[in-house]
């Protein structure tokens, strides 16, 4: 009886709650933001969701061009000081005046020992103020990725980080909560109304924003929804208006609803498969990957074509560089997969020697779009070809701290080149040698000295042009050495329901809905 | 009594102690938080230094030692993933699961009962029997499966009952309640009918089998000897003979169903403790992995505790016993 009644009250309820105004966004993600401090964790989700309510001093426009945005221009100086010029008449949400001290505390933030967002500047010094609207930056050395760093650097009001004692980032070893992680205060187009984390947080359009809104949402609600099925229920449904990521499974049955819309494309990650240069496998045998007609070989086995049809069913992009077209440094030239070969890599392994030869592939079953399938399909292409792949699969977590240790013999790898838009990111962090400052994901310990010149001398280089082909050039290194193996540009869906009219939806798989309209 | 009391709380200490230390075996294999808390372009140095400052490089047994020594004054940390306090974090999930559980429980009584009471008075008819191997469905199907099948007809299909969430909640001092809102209502029914399904049929099947073993007992026959209408004999006579064990059991379930939540939450994006801790797990939150898991051997221990001192004012003899 109790039974019953509840259900007739929910009958009742899910009529009264389809009528919501049609201003409101319903954004169903696949996880939460971690929170409210875009300082706080090395999560590109929670700074790009955070990007609707904090602002940096430049930012991407739809061509993902970095354009003024808190900053009107700049300058760069002699000494590795760059002096710019701030925005006038920006108001922060409680109304206080965005001027040269907000720029300057914030920067002292994130570059914080603790901050955890620290390696988003790698080449920053010191900041001082000019005057009200001028900021001096100060960099270590030559430096030509500032602008790319900052687009990612939220100004936030220094009266305020001052009042709530927030001034350096919070630190999880002092075991102290911060006041930014519950409570936000930007200059961006939307206001932090409410947050209750893991069920909702609500925005609220900012009418004092200083740019011209696009965007004709009154409010945003936005509500993590983990599991797909849910997530796919929930759109197909009508209970959210919008997520950043449809399940590829589910695409065809969500484009065949008639209240839904799917936006598909391809994202800045590049899938690829890299190989140990040690001396030994994990399993203690010989290395024959260290050779690099080896690691060729296995890239002849490797059917491309079959992998995007079957496993990635036609949504992603066959890719021959690691790097996508989108990001600067990128050569077509370099773009052309191996073709493939089986015959002919079945001879090459047994000239090597290399027939039944025993190794691990290690990949993780929740990073990337289906990585399993990828993996296993790698598995039985290499098994035909006469060699003895074993898979290891195991959550990311788990199997980071196997790679970070260099145990893996031939592993899966995604790179975007996030947050900084620049081929320089991968070529820094993985292909050049380990050391202190870089080359923190050369997992499989490779070292190559003139590839190495050609990164370094790129760091320098303020000429965009020269220092791009530096890095083409060493791009080609990775390609004609084969270090890693390239696979593909992963697919990324978004799903809007009927209300929706338009979202702009950019290579870098973020939302971005102060450019986002409703359906009037 | 006062002996007995302090005997278990020195149980339940222990109980959280060992599970404690096996919390922290096992950590070792989640793998390694900084991975995830620091962004792409870290360099190693620094990715170095936190793993120091955060004392990840100490052995099992110092971590295990320290956390320890916290959590007796209280201090369970901060969170990695959400750098709130750990306590915080749980005592604001805390309301979302007991409400969920509490309702399955409520379903499963106001259904199992019933259920059990017919299928043993009719045993031999065809809807017993029909009853009984539904009941084996309840309990074989995997709890994520009945969810995703709930919301495809009630929500997809439907459209009449939420598909994910918690509604609209209302505070009354530290607790949070979906009970007051017309949408927290709504958004309680799928999930709490996904959870009460396997508690239904143990229901349903230990009252069925204490019925038939009530029904065959002198004072039932008597009855019919007076006269007593059947009905009368089955509902008010039987029945309360062998609520007993029903009640007992059901007590003691709480404490599983806290834990089976989990599995609920996450399908149906419920913001409890469960959902928080497959989260953890994911990121690799070692104060929250830690902290939930002595808390739910806590209220195990608690429950049990609660269950046993019932029994011990009901029958005297237990109180001496020294098990």
């Amino acid at each position: 009886m109790i039974l019953r009644t509840t259900l007739l009250a929910g009958v009742a309820l899910a009529c009264l709650a389809t009528t919501g105004t049609a201003q409101t966004l319903r954004w169903g993600a696949a996880r939460d933001i971690n929170s409210l401090d875009p300082y706080s964790y090395g999560s590109t989700f929670t700074i790009s969701f955070l990007n609707h309510v904090y602002e940096g001093l430049v930012r991407y426009d739809a061509d993902l061009k970095i354009e003024p945005a808190l900053a009107t221009e700049w300058e760069v100086m002699p000494n590795n000081i760059w002096r710019f010029k701030l925005r006038q008449g920006v108001k922060f949400h409680d109304g206080a005046e965005f001027t040269a001290d907000d720029v300057v505390a914030s920067l002292a933030r994130v570059s914080h020992p603790d901050s955890p967002l620290k390696g988003n500047l790698p080449a920053y010094k010191s900041a001082t103020k000019v005057d009200d609207y001028t900021v001096d930056i100060e960099l270590v050395g030559t430096y030509p990725l500032l602008l790319n760093d900052l687009t990612n650097i939220h100004m936030f009001d220094a009266g305020w980080l001052k009042e709530h004692n927030a001034e350096v980032p919070t630190d999880v070893a002092k075991k102290v909560e911060g006041y930014p992680t519950f409570n936000a205060n930007g200059t961006g187009p939307f206001i932090v109304e409410s947050r209750v984390p893991d069920s909702k947080t609500i925005l609220v359009a900012n009418t004092g924003w200083w740019d011209a809104p696009k965007h004709n949402l009154e409010r945003i609600e936005f509500t993590p929804i983990s599991s797909e099925a849910t997530r796919v229920a929930a759109l197909l449904s009508g209970e959210i208006d919008f997520t950043e990521k449809a399940p590829v499974q589910d695409l065809p049955r969500l484009a065949a609803a008639p209240n839904v819309k799917v936006m598909e494309g391809n994202e800045l990650r590049t899938i690829m498969f890299g190989f140990n240069f040690q001396d030994k496998l994990h399993n203690g045998e010989p290395n024959l990957f260290k050779d690099k007609k080896m690691r060729e070989a296995v890239g002849l086995a490797i059917d491309l074509n079959l992998i995007r049809d079957k496993v990635m069913r036609g949504k992603s992009r066959v890719t021959g560089t690691v790097v996508a077209p989108a990001i600067p440094g990128y050569d077509p030239a370099l773009d052309t997969p191996p073709a493939y070969d089986p015959e002919k890599a079945a001879a090459m392994i047994k000239e090597l020697g290399a027939e039944g030869y025993a190794f691990e592939i290690m990949c993780s079953n929740d990073l990337w779009v289906n990585e399993e399938e990828i993996c296993n399909a790698l598995v039985s292409m290499l098994t035909r070809v006469g060699l003895a792949p074993r898979l290891n699969i195991a959550p990311n977590a788990v199997q980071q701290v196997k790679l970070t240790n260099g145990e893996a013999d031939m592993f899966a790898f995604g790179w975007a080149n996030e947050p900084m838009l620049d081929s320089y990111s991968i070529l820094l962090q993985t292909f050049q040698t380990k050391s202190e400052n870089a080359g923190v994901f050369n997992w499989g310990g490779w070292s190559y000295p003139e590839m190495d010149k050609l990164i370094i001398a790129a760091s320098t280089e303020l000429d965009r042009e020269k220092r791009l082909a530096l890095q083409s050039a060493a791009l080609k290194i990775v390609k004609d050495e084969s270090i890693m193996l390239p696979f593909h540009q992963q697919p990324m869906a978004w799903a809007t329901s009927d209300k929706v009219e338009s979202v702009v939806q950019l290579s870098d798989n973020k939302g971005r809905h102060w450019l986002t309209r409703m359906a009037e | 009594m006062i002996v007995f009391l302090i005997k278990r709380l020195a149980n339940a200490a222990l109980v959280m102690l060992v599970v404690a230390l096996m919390a922290f075996m096992i950590f070792r294999f989640v793998g390694d938080p900084i991975q995830l808390m620091v962004n792409e372009q870290t360099s190693q140095a620094e990715r170095d230094a936190l793993r120091e400052r955060l004392g990840l490089n100490e052995s099992v047994v110092m971590q295990y030692l320290r956390f320890v020594g916290n959590a007796v004054q209280g201090d369970f940390g901060i969170s990695y993933r959400n750098q709130q306090e750990v306590m915080s974090l749980i005592a604001e999930r805390f309301p979302a699961t007991i409400e969920l559980v509490l309702m399955a429980t409520i379903i499963s009584l106001v259904v199992g009962v019933p259920l059990g009471v017919i299928t043993a008075i009719h045993r031999r008819k065809w809807y017993s029997e029909a009853l009984q191997f539904v009941s084996i469905i309840g309990v074989s199907l995997p709890s994520f499966v009945i969810g995703i099948l709930l919301i495809l007809v009630f929500s997809v299909m439907l459209n009449i009952a939420p598909a994910f969430g918690r509604g609209d909640v209302v505070s009354i001092g530290w607790w949070t309640t979906g009970l007051l809102t017309p949408s927290g209502r709504a958004a309680l029914i799928l999930p709490s009918i996904a959870l009460s399904f396997y508690q239904i049929t143990l229901v349903m099947r230990l009252v069925r089998a204490e019925m038939l073993e009530v029904l065959r007992s002198d004072f039932i026959k008597f009855a019919r000897a007076r006269g007593v209408p059947a009905w009368r004999v089955h509902y008010s006579h039987a029945l309360r003979n062998c609520l007993m064990p029903v009640v007992t059991m059901t007590a003691m379930n709480i404490g599983s169903l806290i834990a089976f939540a989990l599995i609920t939450e996450t399908v149906f994006q419920w913001p409890g403790m469960g959902l928080l801790f497959i989260q953890a797990v994911t990121f690799v939150d070692i104060p929250v992995m830690a902290a939930y898991l002595c808390i739910v051997s806590f209220i195990f221990v608690a429950l049990n505790t609660l269950v046993d001192i019932t029994y011990a004012l009901i029958d005297p003899r237990l109180r001496n016993s020294k098990a």
